[in-house]
């Protein structure tokens, strides 16, 4: 089987044509008078690891729920293939969830915690001690199969909700904030399994995070939710290089935003200046710290205004913290505006230095709420 | 962390009300069921076993005992009944009307106990509510005079005056069981049927103990519903002890009575105290 899966797993990218497992269509949701969810249209590819990214209240959590079938929807659809999920009860659909909590059921062992769910399914009995044991030994939880939950660590915990859950070969796998509650180190960890277990059963899985960081290093694709709505939906690398808003800049990574008046393809933000495709009117641009580069002074002087296909700029050095490779710098360009460049350790910075970034760089972004 | 000062002085009002009133009375009645009456009605206080040996001789004792256990058991059964559903509603589906009904069970515990005794003789006597209701419905055509001084009279009303202590342990324990274990369990495709069997009654099950504890010794020990409405036949344990202390002037018999029934329950506790513990998990 796992052979099997993990054919469809590498041949089930994003970009893949194939019908969507799970489609989200027009969902809202609001608990009293007040919307959560305000209009959510989403596809999930199969065999995806998708991650739905947020601040808390934004509304990600009540979206699993909602396809989970814990909550019922104010109005919209959840299709699963040819199956309308949001009508049926949440012990007949084919997903299951590994709850932030665990929910490990205390009066059961690790074993029959395990089994709950294909005795639910009145999977046959010859079948069940096979499932859970390969299941426990995926999690490399195969000796703690008689033990008690309350014996197990937070991070075992997690490891048998995780079997618990796939035991059950669900065709989507819901995680909600799953690693929140694990320490730093034991969480990177968890990260790196989590992702080469979900390649190996190839079962989608629909992570719910609210750490950018944890969100990049394991999705196939990041779907960004801010106050019930989708601000962006692309694979990582996308969200950061291309942010559509300057609340993606914003939220996934740290950025500068540049707010310039285009004209005749040249942007302007206070003393910088830069060339641009965008069209002419105010607009913002998203620069990443490390984007720009520190000028060496014996260069500085030959500065030509003329090349704006390289922006440069000068500013005071206000706040230097070291970082190891690189240092943290907040440069002071006179006026409203205070930029963060992230460069490669110079050594202690002083006075009034010089800057410069590729004009490509800049990303116009845009602003306010979504609508 | 406290001062000595401070420990003794939260410990010792207590520890003396506790020999005060309970310690020293028991130990009194300890002695008393070791000694006899006179003829002359008095008490002598010649040490023997004449007291208990006579409760095992005389068939009359066990037998109000064994009826009072079949009471308390009855009782302990309907109180569940009646208390688990009302319960489980409660903590599970009673959303905004919970605090209301929550109320609504707790405010009889406010009535005395005499008004919802005498409340049950007027529905169950021979012109009470209940008689009334059957004529008026032609199902009996003349008053029914065994609704009351029986047995099933002390039941009903025992069950009536103790389902809410039932029922609160059992609610605690339903209200303690974190909700996101039923979603799990739905969530692995086990139906609300089956979530409660396997998942909201073992983990109730501390409370339930505790509750059909409380029936169970409340009733054992009653003596004012057999009084009001058990009649001759609904005589229990507790009753004969009142009498021997009253109007039989039997004191050493009762104080063996009472420590055996004493021992009973102390017994019956410790078992379920152990039961509950290990029911309890985490």
């Amino acid at each position: 089987m796992t052979e099997l899966v993990a054919h469809a797993a590498a041949s089930g990218s994003a970009a893949a044509p194939a019908p969507p497992i799970l489609s989200i269509r027009r969902v809202i949701k609001r608990f009293g008078q007040r919307p959560v969810l305000r209009g959510i249209t989403l596809d999930v590819a199969s065999g995806e690891f998708l991650t739905i990214l947020g601040e808390s209240g934004s509304g990600k959590t009540t979206l699993l729920r909602l396809i989970a079938g814990f909550e019922d929807l104010d109005s919209g659809e959840i299709w699963m293939g040819a199956e309308r999920l949001d009508r049926i009860p949440a012990h007949r659909r084919h997903v299951n969830t590994v709850f932030q909590s665990y929910a490990i059921f205390p009066h059961l062992s690790v074993f029959e915690n395990v089994a709950y769910g294909l005795r639910a399914k009145n999977t046959p009995t010859s079948e069940i001690p096979e499932r859970v044991t390969r299941a426990l030994a995926m999690v490399k939880m195969g000796e703690f199969a008689q033990a008690a939950p309350a014996k197990l660590s937070g991070g075992q915990q997690q490891r048998v909700a995780l079997a618990r859950a796939l035991v059950n070969r669900p065709r989507v796998l819901l995680l909600d904030e799953p690693l929140s509650a694990l320490d730093a180190n034991l969480r990177r960890q968890m990260q790196v399994e989590l992702k080469s277990l979900q390649r190996e059963v190839g079962i989608t899985f629909i992570f719910v995070t609210h750490d950018q960081e944890e969100a990049m290093a394991l999705s196939d694709r990041v779907a960004l939710l801010r106050a019930g709505l989708l601000e962006q939906v692309a694979p990582p690398r996308e969200i950061y290089g291309a942010p559509a808003t300057a609340y993606a800049a914003q939220f996934i990574g740290q950025t500068n935003l540049l707010r310039a008046e285009v004209r005749d393809g040249i942007a302007s933000a206070g003393s910088i200046v830069w060339r641009t495709l965008g069209a002419a009117g105010n607009a913002t641009y998203s620069l990443r710290p490390e984007c720009i580069r520190l000028v060496a002074e014996s260069e500085s002087a030959a500065m030509s205004s003329a090349d704006v296909a390289t922006a440069r700029f000068r500013g005071r050095v206000r706040n230097q913290s070291f970082g190891g490779a690189m240092d943290l710098i907040e440069i002071d360009c006179g006026g409203a505006y205070a930029i963060r460049a992230r460069i490669a350790s110079p050594g202690i910075l002083t006075g009034e230095r010089e800057f410069e970034f590729t004009a490509n760089d800049a990303v116009c972004v845009r602003e306010g709420e979504p609508d | 962390m406290y001062s000595r000062a401070y420990k003794t002085t939260v410990t010792i009002p207590p520890l003396l009300w506790v020999t005060v009133f309970l310690l020293v009375p028991y130990a009194i009645l300890f002695c008393y069921s070791f000694w006899s009456v006179s003829s002359a009605q008095t008490i002598v206080h010649n040490w023997n076993l004449q007291n208990y040996l006579q409760l095992a001789r005389n068939p009359i004792y066990l037998q109000v005992l064994f009826r009072s256990m079949r009471i308390a058991a009855s009782v302990t059964v309907f109180a569940l009944l009646l208390g688990y559903p009302l319960a489980y509603y409660l903590s599970f589906h009673a959303a905004k009307r919970k605090d209301l009904l929550y109320q609504l069970v707790i405010i009889p515990l406010w009535a005395s106990y005499l008004v919802r005794g005498y409340a049950w003789k007027t529905i169950l006597g021979s012109d009470g509510v209940l008689n009334g209701f059957l004529q008026y419905l032609h199902i009996t055509h003349r008053p029914v005079d065994f609704f009351l001084y029986s047995p099933f009279a002390v039941i009903i009303t025992l069950t009536h005056i103790y389902t809410p202590f039932t029922l609160l342990p059992i609610y605690a324990s339903l209200e303690h069981i974190p909700r996101n274990l039923v979603e799990a369990s739905h969530d692995l495709g086990a139906s609300p049927w089956s979530t409660f069997r396997r998942v909201i009654l073992p983990l109730s099950l501390p409370g339930v103990l505790a509750g059909a504890t409380f029936a169970f010794v409340l009733t054992l020990g009653d003596f004012l519903a057999p009084l009001l409405v058990g009649g001759p036949s609904g005589i229990m344990i507790s009753n004969v002890v009142v009498s021997l202390f009253g109007a039989a002037y039997n004191w050493p018999l009762g104080a063996a009575i009472s420590f055996c029934m004493m021992l009973l329950v102390v017994t019956l506790l410790f078992i379920t105290e152990r039961l509950e513990k290990r029911l309890a998990i985490s």
